[in-house]
């Protein structure tokens, strides 16, 4: 095995970037496992916000003095560097949110409004998160639609003949999870965007968890809406992109109203602002832009192609390790993975084995992972789940599987 | 004993561990001593919900005292049921309604008892009290 993939790849180095790694967790040095939920920051990302904060801040897009401007330049700039991010054909394309579940609730609720009617069905998979199932219920909801769901297989593949079968001409839209944050899976978006396309239904792509890991080329998947949190690709909280092509965010009407979303405003008759301001009302976060910036531009300088081949080789190795526990069985173990592990040993319940980590100074994750229906699909309570991130190390595993051992020996 | 001198006591056997490591195998080993729960009784409506994991809760009525029976699909929770159900069980109905469980936070546990932990054990202490208050009004 290839010691290091890609020249120039220092991952001593890399880790210093963020402070949060060089911290102690129940007395010992963390060995961070959970990027999957949240990715830790790296210095320049801290460091942008706070410069922002001290010398630049003002709102945006109202002031005609020489701050506001540079407020508006950062925060439009930081879109600039989205659309590059993800190759948007636009910037008018690049909606801010909250975060991921935030952009999924705009397109499902302002497409249901639209678009769906009595008898209309939408399709996602079993094996998405809460927050792509959720806000599609309430719109199916509210119009006598139907969801429907594309089953997963015993190693936590989608299944396509059932894929193919669903995409019936009763689908408005489809959507589904790029990567699945429990599993690992990487789903074949594109050939379910070639698909849906064929028949005339746009697709919906949940990147929360792809993101982190790949690049994504929105023009190349053709995908018509894709969503993505910040804090899950080292930016801050309370950062989301909604990536929507043009014609579909113009056929949509604005989910809420306020300030910077309008053009004009009398008592009886309100018109709105063009893309991308129609979504976006109210003050932005504007120093949660300038970190997704920072965070975005931290990504280019390590690279997409570093970035995968070491977490291949973690992904890998972690895989081949645990193994050497007894009585462990992955849940997960699809053909094409990111670098999430998910995990129980024999009868022992995540939540126990999680506890005992935890003093180890192993943060994991356990329970269900927001995909409860999945979790009653493999009829298991949740797992133990291990993430990695490209700042992640072999120490970390090595941790990970002698804190796994240790905590069997105590809990069997 | 009342509630308070086996709070005490169990507060002086936790001082005699030097690390997690022995705190926890202890508890561990409690776990496999809880009075359980009646099988009868696991259904959805003795289920303690916490998201993570699962607790079943039942109380009796002997004499003036209340007896509680419980289980976890967890190990440790259960070991720190088992804790409670020592403290609170067989005692009078009104003391623990009104007890004060200061022994949790004392031993270093109280991250179990944390309301972000969603193990269902705050929930099943808020239960204790309320069934030893509605055993009291019955008694
Ligand atoms: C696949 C997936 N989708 C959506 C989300 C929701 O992201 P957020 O909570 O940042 O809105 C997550 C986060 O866990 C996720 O893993």
């Amino acid at each position: 095995m290839a010691v290091t993939a890609q020249k120039g790849f220092d991952i001593e180095k890399l880790r210093s970037d963020f402070p949060l790694l060089q911290t102690n967790m129940n007395g010992k040095p963390i060995a961070f496992l959970d990027s999957a939920a949240s990715s830790q920051k790296p210095n320049s990302v801290l460091q942008a916000m706070d410069t922002y904060y001290r010398e630049k801040h003002a709102n945006v897009h109202r002031g005609v003095y020489q701050l506001s401007q540079e407020a508006t330049a950062a925060y439009e700039n930081a879109r600039e560097l989205v659309k590059g991010f993800i190759n948007a054909p636009s910037a008018r394309e690049v909606i801010f949110v909250r975060g991921c579940t935030e952009a999924i609730n705009l397109v499902a609720a302002t497409f249901g409004r639209r678009f769906l009617m009595a008898g209309d069905e939408v399709l996602i998979s079993a094996m998405e998160h809460h927050s792509n199932i959720v806000p599609w219920q309430m719109a199916c909801e509210n119009k006598g639609a139907t969801l429907k769901v594309i089953p997963v297989n015993e190693k936590g593949e989608l299944v396509m003949d059932e894929f193919d079968r669903l995409l019936t001409s009763k689908v408005k839209i489809v959507a589904v999870t790029h990567v699945s944050n429990t599993l690992g899976t990487i789903n074949p978006v594109r050939e379910i965007i070639e698909k849906a396309h064929a028949k005339d239904i746009p697709v919906l792509v949940d990147g929360a968890q792809a993101i982190p890991h790949m690049q994504v080329d929105v023009q190349e998947l053709d995908a018509d809406f894709y969503a993505f949190s910040g804090h899950k690709m080292f930016g801050p909280t309370g950062i989301g992109v909604l990536y929507g092509k043009e014609e579909w965010l113009n056929a949509l009407p604005p989910y809420q109203g306020g300030g910077e979303m309008i053009e004009t405003v009398t008592f009886e008759k309100t018109t709105y602002n063009e893309l991308p301001h129609k979504f976006e009302a109210g003050t932005p976060d504007i120093a949660g832009t300038v970190g997704l910036g920072a965070a975005i531009e931290y990504i280019g300088s390590v690279g997409y192609p570093a970035i995968h081949a070491h977490e291949a080789e973690l992904l890998d190795y972690a895989t081949r390790r645990l193994q050497e526990v007894e009585g462990i069985r992955f849940i997960g173990t699809a053909r094409e993975k990111a670098s999430v592990i998910s995990f129980l040993v024999g009868g022992i319940h995540p939540y126990d084995l999680g506890t005992i980590l935890d003093k180890l100074g192993i943060a994991v994750r356990t329970g269900h992972h927001c995909t409860q229906p999945l979790m009653d699909q493999f009829c298991i309570p949740g797992t133990v789940r291990a993430s990695f991130a490209f700042y992640n190390n072999k120490t970390d595993i090595d941790r990970l599987v002698d804190g796994v051992k240790r905590a069997v020996e105590m809990l069997r | 004993m009342s509630i308070n001198q086996i709070q005490d006591e169990i507060i002086d056997e936790f001082s005699l561990f030097s690390d997690w490591m022995e705190k926890y195998e202890y508890i561990i080993d409690l776990g496999k001593h809880l009075p359980l729960i009646d099988e009868q009784y696991k259904d959805e409506e003795h289920l303690i919900k916490g998201c993570q994991s699962r607790v079943w809760l039942h109380a009796g009525l002997e004499g003036d005292k209340v007896v509680f029976t419980a289980d976890s699909d967890a190990v440790i929770t259960k070991g720190i049921i088992a804790l409670l159900v020592r403290v609170l069980s067989n005692q009078p109905a009104e003391e623990v309604a009104q007890s004060e469980l200061y022994f949790i936070d004392k031993i270093g546990l109280k991250e179990h008892l944390s309301p972000t932990r969603s193990n269902g054990l705050v929930s099943m202490v808020k239960q204790m009290k309320l069934y030893g208050l509605a055993l009291h009004a019955k008694s």
